[in-house]
């Protein structure tokens, strides 16, 4: 018993952090869980009664059944990539001024790439929608994607001038030194050793477009390009179709399979690293 | 170094001549870092700085417009004092509900933050896939998964009912409560990865040294643990409080007309009502009030580090 209570002190915190780790998931599992229910109506879809559970796999083997819900997806998948890839270039060009250069106006430059991060969404959902309704321009894809990349903007900065703060300068000059062309020691020394950074910006970028709704909900207008999250929100009303259940738990299990994957590969690479030299 | 680096059009700059003097080529090369900005601060200029100008501009339109009509600019200061009339209540709920998500993701996103840098051992990277495996779904799907976990017929209310806790006609949904369980649910990782990233960089020899010098676990957390993780601590409650501030989707799923936070208002004011001045101004005064907030608070807290 005396070593429980030594265990326990020792340990505490650590077991503080499991169970904190814990509650994160449980919405999850609830989700996972309501994925194999057949609610009685759609307007019962997250309601977590034991006592009118009823399993079925219909969610998982007719996951499209809903209409417009895997075109929602796509579009999705679609909005998110191609902001993906405008915000993680724009984004690493800025990174590299700010991080390798000195030049007049690089403190608002910081400030102008902060203030987007400490502005609630809200605030730039309306002032969007007052924009494109002052220019007339029509919503729908062109103004999801416009939105999008101006809040993925920041993160990518932010991410990829972490990596290029830590790396040293003087690499360059000794890849110089050894008759690379500057192009030759951009591409051959500073891009491997960012790509990590802007791989993880782009992660971000994707998963904060792909997720976004409330900056969305204000640049859809009347227009029937729904990406996923407004279908959801859109089916509020006449209830939600118990596929999202389906769909929400592959993408988790996607998303985790890929980060572990990662993980992996960068802690075998470590190792082979550490027996090599 | 500047002539290393490819110009904004990606083609490389001068690639075929080595140069022999950096500095030099630095110097003939200064408009360089001004062409790797520009598409970005451009896309930034264009649809987000504009836009608030726009924002501030619709604030003061004239009120008796309309969408069919049309809006004129008239300097209309009393769309903020009607604003304020019509929805005080919501603006300042709205503020006092992030403040005490902000309190609670302290309280539980420290110990965890904690747990994961110092203690966390070879659980660290598995604990840190953890805190962000939330975004792996969506977050309306993870909200409506509260209001599922929280519902009339759910788990939590019939065992706070059969432990006398709640009343027999009692419910969770539609209360204080579930908006700010959802709230916190929601931004707590956002609170625990910045901690974590100040805490990570910490040298545990400093807590040893603390140690050495006759400090308790508890002396040497309040001198050396917080003050050292202190950009972390602000980071977090900065990204905690502003999307809270603003948030309607927790209020919307989980609370009701009482718990109703200025966002929802906004939201609604544009969306289905389409009153664009009061709408603008309630969400310049939202702007407002959370810049003067940040900056006071990040001058006091006293540090600059927070990106």
């Amino acid at each position: 018993m005396h070593g429980f209570w030594r265990w326990l002190a020792e340990k505490w915190v650590l077991l503080l952090g499991f169970v904190l780790l814990a509650y994160l998931f449980v919405p999850i599992a609830v989700v996972m869980l309501l994925s194999f229910n057949q609610p009685a109506s759609r307007n019962t879809t997250y309601v977590l009664d034991f006592a009118t559970f009823q399993f079925t796999w219909n969610n998982w083997t007719d996951m499209c059944g809903a209409a417009g819900i895997c075109d929602s997806l796509m579009r999705s998948i679609y909005v998110g990539l191609s902001a993906t890839v405008i915000a993680t270039i724009l984004g690493t060009l800025i990174s590299f001024a700010l991080v390798r250069y000195r030049f007049i106006g690089r403190g608002s430059t910081n400030t102008l790439i902060f203030l987007p991060m400490a502005t609630p969404e809200i605030v730039m959902g309306t002032s969007l929608l007052t924009l494109f309704i002052g220019l007339q321009i029509p919503m729908g894809f062109l103004t999801i994607l416009i939105a999008h990349v101006m809040f993925c903007i920041s993160f990518v900065v932010v991410t990829v001038k972490a990596r290029l703060a830590g790396l040293d300068p003087r690499l360059q000059e000794a890849a110089m030194d050894l008759y690379a062309t500057p192009w030759q020691a951009f591409r051959l020394v500073i891009l491997p050793l960012v790509l990590p950074g802007i791989v993880a910006a782009a992660l971000l970028a994707f998963s904060l477009s792909f997720d976004d709704f409330i900056i969305t909900n204000f640049v859809t207008g009347t227009s029937d390009y729904t990406t996923f999250p407004m279908f959801i929100w859109g089916s509020n009303l006449r209830g939600i179709p118990p596929q999202v259940n389906a769909i929400a738990t592959a993408m988790f299990l996607i998303s985790f399979a890929f980060v572990i994957a990662g993980q992996l590969r960068t802690r075998r690479r470590s190792a082979r690293r550490a027996a090599t030299s | 170094m500047a002539a290393l680096l490819p110009t904004a059009s990606g083609t490389p700059a001068a690639a075929t001549e080595i140069p022999v003097e950096p500095p030099a080529g630095m110097r003939r090369r200064r408009w360089i870092p001004y062409a790797l900005l520009a598409p970005g601060l451009l896309w930034l200029a264009v649809f987000f700085v504009y836009p608030v100008f726009q924002l501030v501009m619709a604030s003061l339109w004239d009120p008796s417009g309309s969408v069919e009509t049309g809006y004129t600019f008239a300097w209309a200061f009393s769309n903020y004092a009607d604003a304020w009339e019509m929805f005080h209540v919501q603006f300042l709920r709205s503020l006092w509900y992030a403040l005490i998500t902000t309190v609670v993701c302290v309280a539980l996103g420290y110990p965890l933050a904690y747990a994961i840098a110092i203690k966390g051992g070879r659980w660290k990277n598995l604990m840190l896939v953890g805190v962000i495996a939330p975004f792996f779904t969506s977050y309306l799907v993870r909200t409506y998964s509260w209001k599922a976990i929280l519902s009339d017929s759910g788990p939590v209310v019939d065992f706070l009912k059969w432990a006398h806790l709640l009343a027999p006609d009692g419910r969770l949904l539609a209360t204080e409560f579930a908006v700010i369980a959802g709230l916190v649910y929601n931004f707590l990782p956002f609170m625990v990865l910045p901690l974590y990233a100040s805490l990570d960089k910490l040298d545990v020899r400093l807590l040893e040294a603390a140690r050495d010098l006759y400090h308790g676990p508890v002396r040497s957390f309040f001198r050396v643990t917080l003050p050292l993780s202190m950009p972390g601590l602000i980071a977090g409650t900065l990204l905690t409080f502003i999307p809270a501030a603003g948030d309607y989707v927790n209020a919307q799923l989980l609370g009701g007309p009482n718990t109703q936070m200025i966002g929802s208002v906004i939201q609604s004011r544009f969306l289905v009502v389409n009153d664009y001045p009061i709408a603008s101004a309630l969400s310049v005064m939202l702007m407002v009030t959370i810049l003067v907030l940040v900056t006071v608070y990040v001058s006091t807290a006293g540090t600059e580090e927070v990106v």
